[in-house]
């Protein structure tokens, strides 16, 4: 990436200057294995003699503590939910990934806008009003989405940290149950996210085989970036 | 100045923000630091109680939830203009889903002390994209009465800076970098807000109020301009003749001297 691009308006009153830095997402479902990825690339770059910053969402400490109350308070309206996200959003984009990108760092971030976009159309959002809103965001160098199928999210989820609360989606009332509720909860997001791997034009890696061969296949298109040897029809809309 | 007393809707306004289509009326008024908003607002809500409607007032910035937040970034002078922006919207947005659009589909007079609007004035002053801002917000509908008191930039900043012993960062636009003096650059941050207020009388069909006028007076117009509104408006009874307190936020008497 060199000059900042955004998909919408960005912020007009500061000019960021050249971003010598790479911003990859990696994006997926709960359950799907992002952060042990995250981590696992991490790893894997800096070994090779690169920096890198890794973020994640709801990780500004501007919108942590208000964020987790109102999880725990489940108060909140959809349009507020979705702008605390915002707001979450865009102080560590200002404040954290385009510095680090100035600096030339390989930015890895764990899930983008895209699903905050998908868990608020769910919940009727308009999506034209959210990707405006999103207009903030800097345009990836890399989005690889991680896709996997319902049963072995479910696999995972169960052998792992459990199916909870939120990522069954039981603020929407779909099933009395959680794992019933997960199952068409994850379902809705996964349609959503078909959506927009097209729009935006993510690369899709198969996320039902082992953790190993996962980190084999993301690794391929990071070296390709890496080395400038990205294909166009790779690239992030 | 003009004197319509029935704002005209423009399409793109339309566009922004929708028709009211609830049983309540909403009224909101608008207006630099200083221009006399609050004190003409808490008149017309205690006028509407007497009158014997179900009348509810909302304040600019005062989401218990949200609060909690900005009151930690401004501490720490965190804020970017578009973190700004946002956290003010999510503010906002608490309590219309919370309060304001409930009660006003339930038949209720809603009053607000600041709207869209200061976010469209006070935001594109800061710097971000007009159209964003905009969009953020268009969730929301258009007022049946938006009241834009307007006075000159210096009887304003007068009426703020021998009210009040010390100005705030933000209130004070200091995060812009106009000025080091914290006086002189409120000036010229409230001159920038006047500006994008001047710009929205058009587009958005604003109502004047002529803030230089004796309080009465003001109070007088606003009255009338009201009256015409409430035509033929049942409402939510109000046997009691009280107030309506939202657990959400500290509804109630508004507060004297303006919003942060």
């Amino acid at each position: 990436m060199n000059k900042a691009t955004f998909y919408g308006a960005g912020f007009p009153y500061r000019d960021f200057g050249n971003l010598p830095g790479k911003l990859i997402v990696l994006e997926g479902t709960d359950g799907v294995g992002r952060s042990t990825q995250v981590k696992m690339l991490r790893n894997w770059l800096e070994e090779e003699g690169y920096a890198v910053s890794d973020t994640g969402l709801t990780r500004s400490e501007l919108t942590a503590a208000g964020l987790e109350a109102a999880k725990s308070g489940h108060t909140l309206g959809p349009i507020t939910m979705s702008l605390f996200y915002a707001a979450d959003f865009a102080d560590r984009l200002e404040n954290q990934i385009i510095p680090a990108l100035q600096a030339g760092f390989v930015v890895l971030s764990d899930r983008y806008f895209y699903s905050v976009v998908a868990r608020d159309s769910i919940r009727g959002i308009s999506s034209t009003w959210s990707k405006q809103l999103y207009g903030i965001a800097l345009k990836p160098d890399l989005i690889l989405y991680m896709k996997a199928s319902i049963p072995s999210l479910v696999t995972r989820l169960i052998h792992g940290r459990g199916l909870n609360y939120w990522e069954s989606g039981m603020d929407l009332h779909l099933a009395d149950n959680l794992y019933d509720s997960f199952v068409q909860y994850q379902g809705l997001i996964l349609e959503q996210f078909d959506i927009m791997a097209k729009e935006y034009n993510f690369m899709t890696i198969d996320a039902d085989p082992t953790e190993d061969k996962i980190f084999e296949e993301l690794k391929k298109p990071i070296l390709e970036l890496l080395h400038n040897r990205l294909t166009k029809g790779n690239k992030p809309k | 100045m003009t004197n319509s007393l029935v704002p005209k809707l423009r399409e793109e306004a339309q566009l922004v923000l929708r028709k009211n289509d609830t049983k309540g009326k909403l009224i909101v008024v608008e207006g630099i630091d200083g221009s006399g908003k609050s004190t003409q607002i808490d008149l017309l809500y205690k006028w509407l109680l007497r009158a014997g409607y179900s009348a509810y007032f909302s304040e600019w910035n005062s989401s218990a939830l949200v609060k909690s937040t900005t009151r930690t970034a401004k501490k720490s002078k965190s804020f970017t203009p578009t973190t700004f922006s946002i956290l003010h919207c999510t503010d906002f947005a608490d309590r219309w889903e919370n309060s304001i659009y409930p009660l006003l589909k339930a038949g209720v007079i809603v009053l607000a002390d600041r709207y869209a609007f200061t976010a469209f004035a006070r935001d594109v002053a800061r710097g971000v994209d007009p159209e964003w801002v905009r969009n953020m917000y268009s969730f929301a509908i258009m007022p049946d009465a938006a009241l834009y008191f307007s006075v000159p930039l210096d009887v304003a900043v007068g009426r703020i800076t021998g009210a009040r012993s010390s100005l705030k960062y933000y209130e004070a636009g200091m995060d812009l970098g106009l000025s080091d003096n914290i006086n002189e650059s409120f000036k010229l941050f409230q001159g920038k807000i006047l500006n994008e207020y001047d710009k929205m009388v058009d587009e958005f069909g604003l109502t004047i109020i002529d803030g230089t006028k004796p309080v009465k007076d003001q109070q007088r117009k606003v009255r009338s301009i009201i009256k015409k509104i409430l035509v033929g408006f049942e409402g939510l009874p109000n046997p009691n003749k009280m107030p309506i307190s939202v657990t959400n936020i500290q509804a109630g008497k508004p507060k004297k001297g303006g919003s942060k």
